[in-house]
């Protein structure tokens, strides 16, 4: 077991002692688990067929059995997928703490930082309470300011909940066009917001308390059991804390599903109405719902005639611009900046939105 | 000795702070928990995420919640 790391705030903390398992054994108790996983995983549409329709008694014509197997087969589904899919990110991030990303961005010029930002912001573990010192850590080790921006814009957009509701209820098609349009927002985003020269908008204090530092990075010296259970971890925070809304978004979506009329919604939030997009920007921005919840009650007003581009609008501006994050950041940045950045994020969301709309 | 939790607030400050609290009361030391929620303090301490535990002045984890095992094992003696 590696003991506590030297200084400065590594995420380590090695303290707890990660399963004292041998890699060979490790190893096997994870394709053990995978191969239950699939199995589970297989399982659920028959099982889902088989309480609606012989236990319940329900049949699929009828506006309660839809919606009842809607939710039996959506529920297992998703939350299965949640848990494969933290699992793995966990992995991942445990390869990309805040202070090795930082390492690699200082000393990037503007549009490879920007690029490299928004990619660096998919897989460092990141949470919007955090904002305020990672901006004052990047900024202190001269990490342009439109590179940082593009990290915080693409840390919350690009998630891997979202990623996974997406892919679970929509397919791939739709999880791939999100996280591309995400990155994209943010790389432009990022760069254009840097172009506007705003340094002067950041409150004076961030640029004086801060001393010129250089950006070291020790590596941290992670078994494969240390990482495993960093999955582990990540899969009780996530899953923990979302599945309740998780449920909550599908048994929503499954009552819409059921009872709401085919092409209800295609008046409103059809491909005709332009407005629609703004429409859903301006509804989405304020509103700080969980991924989680959100997104299964998109995908049934989909299914209603909703259109493509306008849920993806709705998507990316209820998770990539969140008011709490907003408030946490007004702490260092003026309200000019922010609401730069606003607008500057809304501007990309809606084009995405206009864009799939018109293509789709 | 002093333990102080670093971040604004959110959730995973607070389960942490409740952490160190539980993790002293297990072990019957004599210290104080401290939320630290302003951020020109927390910004002195070089930390890229919260919640950060500091003890004594020394940053001892950053960006997770550690559980009151783990917590124990940082503590000195």
């Amino acid at each position: 077991m590696s003991t506590e790391t030297a200084c400065c705030g590594e995420t380590s903390a090695v303290a707890a002692p990660a399963p004292r398992e041998r890699p060979a054994r490790l190893l096997a108790l994870l394709v053990l688990g995978l191969a239950g996983w699939t199995t589970l995983y297989l399982a659920i549409e028959p099982a889902a067929a088989f309480l609606a329709g012989r236990v319940l008694g329900l049949s699929a014509h009828t506006r309660l059995g839809s919606a009842v197997a809607f939710f039996l087969f959506e529920a297992p589904k998703v939350l299965l997928l949640l848990g494969i899919v933290v699992f793995a990110v966990g992995i991942v991030r445990s390869f990309f703490t805040p202070e090795r990303t930082r390492a690699l961005l200082a000393g990037k010029r503007e549009s490879a930082g920007n690029v490299l930002a928004a990619l660096l912001g998919v897989v460092t573990p990141f949470c919007s309470c955090s904002a305020v010192p990672l901006f004052l850590g990047f900024v202190e080790v001269g990490i342009p300011l439109g590179v940082t921006l593009s990290f915080l814009i693409s840390a919350p957009m690009v998630n891997e909940v979202a990623l996974v509701l997406l892919f679970g209820l929509f397919g791939w098609r739709v999880a791939a066009l999100y996280l591309v349009t995400g990155l994209v927002i943010a790389v432009a985003g990022g760069f254009v917001l840097g172009r506007l020269k705003l340094e002067r908008w950041v409150e004076g204090w961030v640029y004086e308390s801060l001393q010129r530092a250089t950006a070291v990075y020790q590596a941290e010296r992670s078994s494969f059991a240390d990482r495993v259970q960093k999955g582990v971890e990540a899969v009780r925070d996530v899953v923990g804390k979302v599945w309740p809304f998780v449920l909550a978004g599908i048994a929503v979506g499954a009552f819409i599903h059921g009872y709401v009329p085919e092409g209800l919604l295609a008046g409103i939030m059809g491909k005709q109405a332009w407005w629609s997009v703004p429409l859903a920007v301006a509804i989405g921005v304020p509103m700080y719902s969980n991924a989680a919840g959100i997104i299964p009650v998109v995908q049934a007003l989909l299914g209603k005639g909703a259109a493509l581009g306008t849920v993806l609008a709705f998507m990316m501006s209820v998770i990539g611009l969140s008011l709490p994050e907003l408030i946490i950041l007004r702490k260092i940045l003026r309200p000019r900046l922010i609401a730069t950045f606003v607008g500057v994020v809304a501007a990309g969301i809606l084009a995405v939105g206009w864009l799939f709309n018109a293509v789709l | 000795m002093k333990i102080q939790v670093l971040g604004p607030g959110c959730q995973r400050c607070r389960t942490l702070t409740a952490n160190a609290e539980k993790a002293i009361q297990e072990l019957g030391v004599e210290a104080t928990v401290e939320k630290v929620e302003d951020v020109h303090e927390i910004a002195r301490y070089r930390i890229l995420a919260t919640p950060a535990l500091v003890i004594d002045g020394q940053v001892k984890s950053a960006g997770r919640v550690l559980s009151p095992q783990e917590i124990q094992a940082l503590l000195p003696g």
